[in-house]
């Protein structure tokens, strides 16, 4: 009847349990536990969509695991549905900055199993094509990973320069990133006229650019602080996860497809030198990447020089089919070792092709790398190591 | 007052304030945009090659400052669910009455300055060191763990070179014998250089590692780089402002650039004889001061954003290692010297 009356509580507190968990808590030490930062899938410094769970303990890594696959596009499965011919249009997307070098181990790995050998005209072309991509994507890294470490500007130097090499590649081909120029047997289009002067100067901006960046990025104290010891890959463990080209020439391997693998475009018949550092860090990648910049861009000059005339197409049927038969062709890109295993059934398209690229296997080395370094240097390590996101989730 | 009429119009306490108030809250966006147009647009275009910012509008890209302004005023204003809204929403204001409190005494001219306080240095540095208050409030508030990063980063930093800013200063006052910022003019003004006394004597003839100092110590309160680890755009996107846009974010910025214009300032009032030109007095003074420390603080100021377009960024622990291991000794010395000399001569 009174609203005042004491109802029976609904449950009872058990006091004397209560102050035992206050003890309890009391005596726990305080608890400081790691924070997660999910460095990405949105981050400036992971070049697309690649994801870093970041264990940090304050500043310090604990661990690192990437995460990919955002990007994935099921390219080896597509080139199943499609012809050769048109495969190549996809193979363009896989390292984006670097296309024509990709076109080329998949044309020769189809040209092998139909018995084609493309002219020694569109050999050249090709591979002036192939270098003048590895000096555009070296240089975007050159300016690219002066930004990663906090100096704006050479990032903008890298963009100017790089805009050379597009232009010509442009000239060539019509494309500036994906070109699809390449055809089983050799090429679409001849050079235009006046193209290869063009490109004697702007091989001479590329050196003057190598030099700037000589100058500027790596003569810079702070630069040297940043990356001097940083990120440090020995060549056992590098090789052991698959990290290939300039990351583990930086190790100090001296191993460069173009002159170790089965001999490919006219690398043979090229002069040139395989660089190496002794040091494995990231001031090295550096390093390696500026001096096989200033090697690739005489390479095209000795291509330039050598070029024959005659036919940039060599005879083809109408109706491409490649007979039965499987080849693995590798070859040395702008981000390390790049092959397809193709398997090949008689039919207008592959039966299976496996896809290897190089950036896939560069970042698998990220868990080892990254265990105890600050969050800059895990920047530091990223930029260095350079990496496509279309390379890695093909 | 001095003899220029309109200076010597009697004006009641409340106009002198409201003017001074005004001519306050003017010149902080206005310098802000000067800094940021010259610099940010102009000088950074010229250094790095960019064609955009030389392009809106015709003449020399005139229209892009105009054009980034309408930008952040018709952004959306976004505030994270997980913000502690009030934080988040006074943080931006904090950071700017910082600026703002700064060129309360700095002096323009003989008679032109706001407030001329006793201890204008010493109160010039602390309330420039409010601002690290607002940064933190926003990293926190943010509820993002860039922003909070970026925060305990701008605070560790800010604190280790409050000091070398301080001993910089210091060497300075012990030379004019006063902390009062007119007093400090006015001390180069008079002086003499081994007894010329034509053109004055700027202290940075003598101070020149404390000016080295100074600006090195500035470069890290401003977060320019190369230590601009809480913003660092690269790895923490844009640390503690990561979570604000639009006007907030213009709040901001009118800091950074209201805070790098206070430094040049005071920098050029401490080292290079503030609004004071050699035969120059009385009330052509007043009316040449202001111009006369803006082409000198703008001298400051080209330093200080040349090397932040040129160099990478430290790391935290570089950084920290710069100022304890580096800097302030280097200050401590300079003080011990400018002490020897000042009872020597």
């Amino acid at each position: 009847m009174s609203t005042t009356e004491a109802r029976p509580p609904a449950f009872q507190v058990d006091r004397a349990a209560l102050r035992h968990l206050a003890d309890a808590q009391v005596n726990v030490e305080l608890d400081t536990g790691d924070m997660i930062l999910n460095l990405g899938p949105q981050h400036p410094a992971t070049h697309g969509t690649l994801r870093l769970v970041v264990r940090l303990d304050g500043e310090r890594v604990v661990s690192a695991d990437p995460v990919i696959g955002y990007m994935h596009r099921g390219y080896e499965k597509l080139t199943e549905f499609r012809t050769y011919p048109q495969i190549t249009t996809l193979i363009n997307r896989i390292d984006w900055l670097s296309s024509f070098a990709n076109e080329v181990p998949f044309l020769n790995a189809a040209e092998q199993l139909m018995g084609i050998e493309a002219p020694p005209r569109s050999q050249y072309i090709r591979t002036v094509l192939t270098e003048l991509s590895r000096i555009a994507t070296f240089l975007l890294f050159l300016g690219e990973m002066g930004l990663q470490v906090g100096a704006l500007t050479p990032a903008f130097y890298g963009f100017r320069d790089r805009e050379h090499i597009l232009n010509l590649i442009e000239a060539a081909t019509g494309g500036r990133f994906h070109p699809n120029f390449n055809r089983i047997g050799g090429l679409k289009d001849d050079l235009p006229w006046g193209w290869i002067a063009e490109c004697r100067s702007a091989m001479k901006i590329v050196l003057d650019a190598c030099d700037d960046f000589e100058d500027l990025v790596l003569g810079n104290e702070i630069f040297e602080a940043r990356t001097r010891g940083i990120g440090i890959v020995p060549a056992g463990v590098g090789a052991s996860y698959g990290v290939s080209g300039s990351n583990l020439r930086a190790s100090g391997v001296d191993w460069d497809l173009r002159r170790d693998a089965r001999p490919y475009l006219v690398y043979p018949e090229l002069d040139f030198k395989v660089w190496t550092h002794p040091d494995g860090d990231s001031y090295s990648r550096y390093w390696i990447r500026l001096q096989e910049t200033r090697e690739s861009a005489r390479m095209v000059l000795q291509c330039l020089d050598q070029i024959p005339a005659g036919p940039i197409m060599a005879k083809v049927p109408r109706i491409i089919k490649v007979p039965e038969g499987e080849t693995w062709v590798e070859t040395e890109n702008p981000l390390g070792q790049m092959g397809y295993y193709v398997i090949s059934k008689g039919a207008t398209g592959p039966f299976r092709v496996k896809i290897r690229s190089a950036s896939f296997s560069n970042v698998s080395i990220l868990p080892w790398l990254l265990r105890g370094v600050y969050v800059p240097d895990v920047i530091t390590i990223l930029a260095s190591l350079y990496f496509i996101l279309g390379d890695i989730d093909r | 007052m001095s003899a220029l009429p309109v200076l010597a119009l009697q004006l009641g306490w409340g106009t002198t304030l409201a003017i001074k108030t005004l001519i306050i809250l003017a010149i902080i966006p206005l310098g802000a945009l000067i800094l940021g147009y010259t610099f940010l647009l102009k000088m950074m275009s010229h250094m790095q090659s960019r064609l955009g910012p030389m392009d809106p509008g015709g003449f020399h890209g005139w229209y892009q400052l105009v054009g980034d302004g309408l930008k952040f005023l018709q952004k959306e204003d976004i505030m994270p669910a997980q913000a502690d809204r009030r934080v988040f929403a006074v943080a931006p204001a904090v950071v700017v009455l910082s600026t703002f409190l700064v060129f309360l005494v700095i002096p323009i001219g003989p008679d032109l300055v706001v407030k001329n306080l006793d201890v204008g240095v010493f109160y010039a540095l602390a309330v420039s060191s409010l601002s690290v208050i607002g940064v933190l409030m926003a990293g926190w508030a943010s509820a993002n763990k860039y922003a909070l990063l970026g925060a305990l980063r701008a605070a560790a930093q800010l604190i280790a070179y409050e000091l070398p800013l301080l001993l910089a200063v210091v060497g300075v006052v012990i030379q004019a014998s006063t902390m009062n910022l007119q007093g400090i003019v006015l001390a180069q003004q008079n002086g003499a250089i081994f007894g010329f006394s034509g053109l004055g004597q700027p202290f940075i003839l003598t101070q020149f590692v404390g000016f080295a100092l100074f600006l090195v110590a500035a470069q890290a309160e401003l977060t320019q780089t190369p230590f601009d680890m809480p913003v660092a755009e690269s790895e923490l996107v844009a640390g503690y402002m990561v979570e604000y846009t639009g006007f907030r974010f213009l709040f901001f910025f009118i800091g950074e650039f209201g805070t790098a214009f206070g430094f040049a300032a005071i920098a050029a009032t401490l080292f290079l004889g503030g609004w004071a030109i050699p035969g120059v007095h009385g009330t052509w003074a007043n009316i040449l001061g202001p111009f006369v420390l803006f082409a000198k603080l703008m001298a400051v100021a080209f330093i200080m954003f040349w090397v932040r377009f040129t160099y990478p960024r430290l790391r935290e622990d570089q950084l920290q290692a710069v100022a304890w291991k580096y800097l302030i000794p280097l200050g401590l010395a300079n003080i011990l010297l400018t002490g020897v000399f000042k009872v020597a001569f």
